[in-house]
């Protein structure tokens, strides 16, 4: 029997070149879910990607899809989004394509409110190019270019986006999968730039260097430290140990979205009817 | 009551683009190209098109490529350490094959170099700015008519090939103002985003060549769920790595320019019916060398002039045909000297090939390619 979301899904681009126990088909599941979920429409959706492992994902999801330059995807999506504004447009990033090389687009998407929905796959580290560090790899661990542990200080992306003026921010991880489809379908309905991290293992370029080799072992780590965002609020401060962190909608709020501030200046100068 | 208005070359520039279609823009402001962007700001939104300001000329070149896959033809323009920056993402539009154009105002390098001073030194650029193989088409125009009119070339060609055009401008012609009267809608030629030949249902395939081997590739939002990439793809649009799709795609790329090369190889010659030497130059300089030149003729020289309007591909056809002809040629470049690496390629010693080079942010004088022309006259330089 085909699963309702299996439509969605380049059959014929399958297996996937991901390692086993690799997050990113958890989260590019919840994707889907979160599409099917919202209802939309299959020909007017356009899933934008960078480079890296989890920006492979674009080739295995059947709509227009876009697979970017490194860092790069969310100006492509701008342009297409502003070019023709009835076009769902969902990027997919890595923690190293959205905060290091992609860092300046991702803080002006989310100042100019361009209608978009970004899912950052949070395995944190490089995870295409062979372990190196990222600015999400948390200070300490190990990396194939930090091999005494990071010193650099690392990322929090969403309250990142949060300060860059992002309308929709929210986190999960790949152990909370029905969270996570919540929070990206959230993202889908809010008009304006969303950003959901999703965090998420990469058992052989993170996990190996770091002790937690078994990708089992590094969703029980999401399980055991990921905190529900109400429950974060009322937690003592030391009791938010080093691990822990919270999950959930951390911020909401309707702004007029780039392509309908546009349509302003449009009408301004006499082009609306061209 | 005449039409004629006085216009700059940057602001002509941007009524080319929209009188071709042009219906967006992205760029970042830097001198000396921004009145392109400030005029696609002002005159986008008045025919229905968008213009955004990006945060760099990456951010820039991203937003033009994404508008122009959902559909919109689109431009972007910049000069110097901001076309630097374009280079990853134009090649990424040559091996996408997605129909964009750049406007490159050139100003004095390296770097920063001297901001607001005229250049012709990013001819090589041009062509090989972005890393590996891949054709280019640019264009030069001479005056503010021109930058008009090469303006919708660059969007016709963009559009016709799939594939990036450099609107090779200098900041002489592109901060020139002439009075010029502009062609009707009418008169003007547009070629129309290619469509898809047929259904998903009848087996489409986004990258499968038409038989002038370039792809009809639909916009995205069609309902045919295409996949782009700037990986080596096939016609199918997914990577693949074979050795075979790698050499064919690599060959199809250039051979879909090099097949129309003498349809979209633009010359112009003057007083070359009878001219026993020849000055090459494009651009702004060719304004100068059009006056040395007629100068020349006063003193009995015979000289003439041919003006490249096509820079890439280059004019090999043209230039042979003229290194047949004469006893020497000098090529005036506002460079170091890079044109005139082309010109000696494709004469190949059939005469002597002089280089008349300024590169000191001023534009030539006439008397400068004077001399230039009496030292070929005369033998070669002392
Ligand atoms: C301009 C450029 N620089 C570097 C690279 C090499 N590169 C490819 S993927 C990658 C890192 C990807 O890391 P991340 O974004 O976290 O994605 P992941 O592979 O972990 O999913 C790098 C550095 C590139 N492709 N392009
Ligand atoms: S290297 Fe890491 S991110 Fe990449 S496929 Fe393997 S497990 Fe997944
Ligand atoms: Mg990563």
């Amino acid at each position: 029997m085909e699963r309702s979301f299996e439509k969605y899904f380049r059959q014929n681009r399958l297996p996937h070149l991901w390692c086993p126990g690799c997050g990113n088909g958890i989260v590019m599941k919840a994707i889907v879910q979160a599409i099917e979920k919202k209802g939309l429409d299959q020909d007017k959706t356009v899933i934008v990607s960078g480079i890296g492992c989890s920006s492979r994902a674009s080739g295995y999801m059947d709509f227009d899809t876009l697979h970017t330059a490194h860092g790069r995807a969310i100006p492509f999506a701008t342009g297409i989004k502003l070019a023709n504004p009835e076009l769902n447009v969902i990027v997919i990033t890595g923690d190293g394509d959205c905060t290091a090389i992609g860092g300046n687009h991702f803080i002006h998407g989310c100042r100019r409110n361009v209608d978009l929905t970004v899912v950052l796959f949070n395995n944190s580290i490089y995870g295409m190019t062979g372990g190196q560090a990222s600015p999400m790899t948390p200070t300490h661990k190990k990396a194939t270019t930090a091999p005494y542990g990071a010193i650099d200080r690392n990322f929090d992306a969403c309250r990142l986006a949060e300060a860059a003026g992002a309308t929709y921010v929210a986190r999960s991880t790949a152990f909370h999968v029905q969270h996570l489809t919540d929070m990206i379908a959230g993202g889908i309905d809010n008009k304006g730039f969303s950003f959901v991290e999703a965090i998420c293992q990469c058992p052989t370029s993170f996990g190996r260097k770091n002790k937690m080799a078994d990708p089992a072992k590094m969703m029980m780590w999401m399980r055991d430290n990921a905190v529900m965002k109400a429950a974060w609020d009322k937690l003592p401060d030391d009791k938010k140990t080093e691990e822990k962190f919270p999950i959930g909608l951390f911020y909401n709020e309707s702004e007029t979205d780039y392509a309908t501030a546009y349509n302003e200046v449009i009408q301004i100068a006499g082009g609306a009817d061209k | 009551m005449s039409k004629a208005r006085l216009m700059q070359g940057n602001e002509a520039c941007v009524e080319g683009a929209l009188a071709a279609g042009v219906r967006f823009f992205g760029g970042y402001p830097i001198t000396p190209s921004t009145e392109v962007a400030e005029g696609m700001a002002k005159l986008l939104p008045t025919v229905g098109g968008k213009f955004v300001q990006m945060e760099d000329e990456i951010a820039s070149m991203g937003v033009v490529l994404g508008a122009s896959l959902a559909g919109k033809k689109a431009v972007t323009a910049s000069s110097g350490p901001g076309i630097s920056l374009k280079q990853e993402l134009i090649g990424y539009a040559a091996a996408a094959e997605i129909p964009v154009v750049i406007v490159n105002v050139q100003r004095v390098g390296p770097s920063t170099g001297q901001p607001t001073a005229p250049s012709q030194g990013d001819v090589m650029q041009a062509r090989w700015g972005t890393h590996g193989d891949h054709p280019m088409i640019a264009l030069s125009p001479w005056s503010v008519r021109e930058a008009f009119d090469t303006a919708v070339m660059a969007v016709n060609y963009s559009e016709r090939f799939r594939t990036p055009v450099i609107l090779l401008m200098d900041e002489i012609v592109g901060h020139l103002r002439e009075k010029v009267e502009l062609p009707e809608a009418s008169a003007i030629e547009i070629y129309p985003r290619r469509k898809p030949s047929c259904t998903r249902a009848e087996g489409y395939e986004p990258f499968t060549p038409d038989k002038d081997l370039v792809p009809n590739t639909a916009n995205f939002g069609e309902g045919y769920h295409i996949h782009v990439t700037g990986l080596i793809h096939d016609d199918t649009g997914f990577p693949i790595g074979s050795p075979k799709i790698t050499r064919e795609v690599t060959k199809r790329l250039h051979d879909k320019i090099e097949i129309a090369r003498d349809e979209i190889t633009h010359v112009e010659e003057y007083f070359m019916d009878d001219a026993e030497y020849a000055v090459i130059a494009f651009g702004g300089t060719a304004r100068t060398a059009y006056e040395a030149v007629a100068n020349a003729r006063k003193k009995g020289v015979k000289v003439g002039m041919v003006r490249l309007i096509t820079i890439w591909p280059f004019a090999d056809k043209a230039v042979k045909k003229i290194a047949e002809k004469v006893k020497g040629i000098l090529v005036a470049e506002l460079n170091y000297g890079q044109l005139v690496g082309e010109v000696e390629r494709v004469v190949a010693g059939k005469c002597p090939v002089e280089l008349c080079a300024k590169y000191d942010m001023t534009i030539f004088e006439p008397a400068e390619i004077e001399a230039g022309i009496d030292e070929l006259v005369a033998g070669g330089k002392a």
